[in-house]
């Protein structure tokens, strides 16, 4: 396992792939962004369901509960494999982005559902007491209230899936991960790259993880 | 008749409590004691005795200090200015070559073995039976044997009527019988100074009763000091030598509870009893 | 329905499980060791636990074990798949856990330490019998949590070729083309070992939960 420990370092090498990194850097946040909005949007959709009749929060449930269940590696060679079987020919950057989404759509579920239940039920009691229909209660009353609290969580998924689009570079989405691989691949140089995506990635998710705690401590010191 | 001052059993053999005033030494004894919590004055160069066997209700409105002179006493806080001494030793101080230094963790500890504790909200270890909360300082801060400690838990338990609960949780207990275990876990330190920190505030109504009722058998059974902050007025009227009314951080008045409750001379005593007693 | 398929799937299963029971001790082992070292009073190992927690949980798994196995080497340091595959996943379940240590035991409710005091115990009385296992029957729900996306992150190893449940998968349909039965398959495997997990972590939330009611 040892042959002779050494510490092996090209600066200037790892100066001159940077830039391609922090090329790749950018794809990697569009693909967070995208994936997170829909997680967001899929999220609220799947949340709103279990509120439903049985007919259909039993199934929303289920696909929740399975999509958390299994790997989003295998979710992701599902979509990419199978949609194309179907017609379905999307990018593979679509296609992981929208892989994410639903992956993470299914954690943000539970977390929507957290923060509607947390808003009281004499806040709907109001409501109905004077005569706001369905759609603004939810929209003026409920969601107003449930939103807020829910922001650190969002947070912190939204930096979860900024650490997984690693997992697009499976799909062959260039992404970080896949250029460092070319990079390694290309030179046989694998340090450099590697570790540059590692400071890349700890250098943008420790700030995000600092700012989403300070969130977390205000609305904190709110609820007291 | 006074019990034998060396050790504070619950079954005094002697007379009870009168209430007269021992010329010994106070055994508590605050002097020109000082709390600040940030920019807020809790206890203000306050100077408070104890008689040894004396029992003392504290009485006054929310944020007035008075947990915090318990809190001071079970060292859970520390006093920024002044001295509190116990049986005749500075708590929080040691003394060095004649003068006082700032007590180690040692000194602290030995000292602290003559106080005990029951909490508002019981403070029970959840994850020992309610036996093993009663023995568990017993054997490892007392050293004694696992039986001995036993012994001496089965009959504080009987005493607080819970002799059939030994091996029960504190979850499966209602709020009343985890105070009482809390009571008997106290007692089971033998301790000479015993402090009560609102200990039925956090009760359903009908349970105050019973926790109260070993109250009023320990202040007359017993001769270790209590210390009982409370807002049972009747409680108070019933089993005080003294009553001391705490109002932002100083004692605004005290006396027997005859005079407190029918008599009180201070004007804030007289608008807290009021909105006390007539709501 | 491609139940000839299943064999081969269940062999994948083996690894995958054998993964994430050794990745879980070492998980574990890093993580009491590291939560502890946070709460340490020595500036240093505070430094060193705290730097560990934040490097791991700070940047992707699947970048530490492409790390762990392609950069390494050039270093001097060789491992094997299925080393660096459990090293990856353990230290970085690992730093997660550290967390939940650390927290454990600071939300130990101040009023337990309290009576711990007006009991007389020492400070490190306190800590073994008191705050310790308090703190170990609260990590237990998160520490469940953990173990089901270890179980999910072993899929991972798959890309540094480890034959585990994903590699036999992707393989397989790599050599069929019997895609859509594959991955149904492979989908409801890991559903098979990871709900009745979660199910279980759910139960014992609730049974910590009125314990603590106390």
């Amino acid at each position: 396992m040892f042959d002779y420990v050494t510490f092996t370092w090209n600066m200037e090498f790892a100066l001159e792939i940077l830039p391609q990194l922090l090329r790749a850097a950018w794809i990697t946040l569009q693909a967070t962004v995208g994936g997170f909005a829909i997680a967001v949007i899929i999220g609220l959709v799947f949340a709103l369901l279990r509120r439903g009749p049985r007919i259909v929060s039993w199934p929303t449930t289920f696909v929740i509960e399975f999509v958390r269940s299994t790997p989003l590696l295998v979710q992701l060679y599902v979509l990419y494999f199978i949609l194309p079987l179907y017609g379905v020919s999307l990018s593979a950057f679509v296609t992981g982005v929208i892989g994410l989404g639903l992956h993470y759509g299914a954690y943000l579920s539970e977390v929507y559902r957290a923060g509607i239940e947390h808003v009281g039920r004499g806040q709907w009691e109001a409501a109905i007491a004077l005569n706001f229909d369905r759609r603004r209660t939810w929209t003026h009353i409920v969601l107003p209230q449930a939103l807020p609290p829910m922001l650190p969580m969002f947070g912190n998924y939204f930096i979860v899936m900024f650490k997984e689009t690693p997992l697009l570079s499976a799909i062959t989405v260039v992404e970080l991960l896949q250029t460092a691989k070319i990079i390694g691949s290309r030179t046989f140089n694998y340090v450099e790259p590697y570790t540059l995506v590692g400071l890349i990635f700890l250098a943008l998710s420790y700030p995000a993880a600092l700012v989403v705690n300070r969130l977390e401590a205000r609305f904190a010191r709110q609820r007291q | 008749m006074r019990a034998n001052a060396s050790e504070s059993t619950v079954h005094a053999s002697t007379a009870p409590s009168s209430g007269a005033t021992d010329d010994r030494d106070p055994i508590v004894r605050f002097e020109k004691v000082t709390k600040r919590f940030g920019d807020l004055t809790v206890l203000d160069q306050l100077n408070f005795e104890v008689a040894y066997n004396e029992k003392i209700a504290i009485i006054g409105p929310s944020g007035s200090g008075k947990t915090t002179i318990l809190r001071v006493l079970m060292t859970l806080v520390e006093p920024q200015e002044g001295v509190v001494w116990v049986d005749g030793q500075p708590l929080w101080h040691r003394e060095v070559r004649g003068k006082l230094v700032r007590a180690n963790e040692d000194h602290l500890r030995e000292v602290r073995q003559n106080i005990g504790m029951v909490f508002q909200h019981f403070n029970l270890f959840p994850h020992m039976s309610v036996l093993r909360n009663i023995t568990e300082a017993p054997i490892h801060v007392l050293g004694r044997s696992r039986s001995e400690a036993e012994e001496q838990a089965l009959q504080l338990l009987d005493q607080v009527g819970l002799g059939d609960k030994t091996h029960q949780y504190p979850s499966q207990l209602s709020g009343g019988q985890k105070q009482r275990v809390a009571i008997a876990r106290a007692l089971a330190m033998k301790p000479k100074v015993m402090l009560f920190d609102e200990v039925t505030s956090a009760l359903d109504p009908e349970l105050v009763g019973e926790v109260l009722g070993i109250l009023r058998d320990l202040a007359r059974d017993t001769d270790m000091a209590m210390l009982i902050v409370t807002h049972e007025m009747q409680f108070a009227r019933d089993v005080a030598d003294r009553v001391v009314f705490f109002d932002a951080g100083r004692v605004e008045e005290e006396g027997r509870p005859e005079k407190i409750f029918s008599e009180p001379e201070n004007p804030r005593t007289q608008s807290f009893l009021k909105a006390v007693l007539e709501h | 329905m491609g139940f000839d398929l299943l064999p081969l799937l269940l062999r994948g299963a083996g690894i995958t499980i054998q993964l994430t029971l050794v990745s879980a001790a070492v998980a574990l082992f890093m993580a009491l060791l590291a939560g502890l070292g946070r709460l340490s009073p020595f500036r240093a190992v505070r430094f060193l636990a705290g730097t560990y927690v934040e490097v791991f949980r700070g940047t992707s798994v699947l970048v530490q074990l492409f790390w762990f196995y392609f950069a390494l080497p050039l270093f001097g340091i060789r491992l094997d798949a299925f080393t660096a595959g459990v090293l990856a996943l353990g230290l970085n379940v690992g730093a997660y856990g550290a967390e939940t240590v650390r927290g454990s035991i600071l939300s130990v409710p101040r009023g337990q330490i309290e009576a711990g005091i007006a009991l007389n115990f020492s400070a490190a009385q306190r800590m073994r019998r008191i705050v310790l296992p308090l703190a170990l029957v609260m990590m237990l729900p998160p520490f469940g949590n953990n173990l089901i996306e270890l179980l999910k992150a072993t899929a991972l190893v798959s890309l540094i070729t480890i034959p585990e449940m994903t590699f036999e998968g992707y393989s397989l349909q790599m050599t069929t083309g019997r895609t859509n039965e594959i991955f149904m398959w492979l989908l409801v495997l890991y559903f098979a070992i990871a709900y009745p997990l979660t199910l279980g972590v759910r139960a014992i939330e609730r049974r910590v939960s009125a314990f603590l009611r106390a």
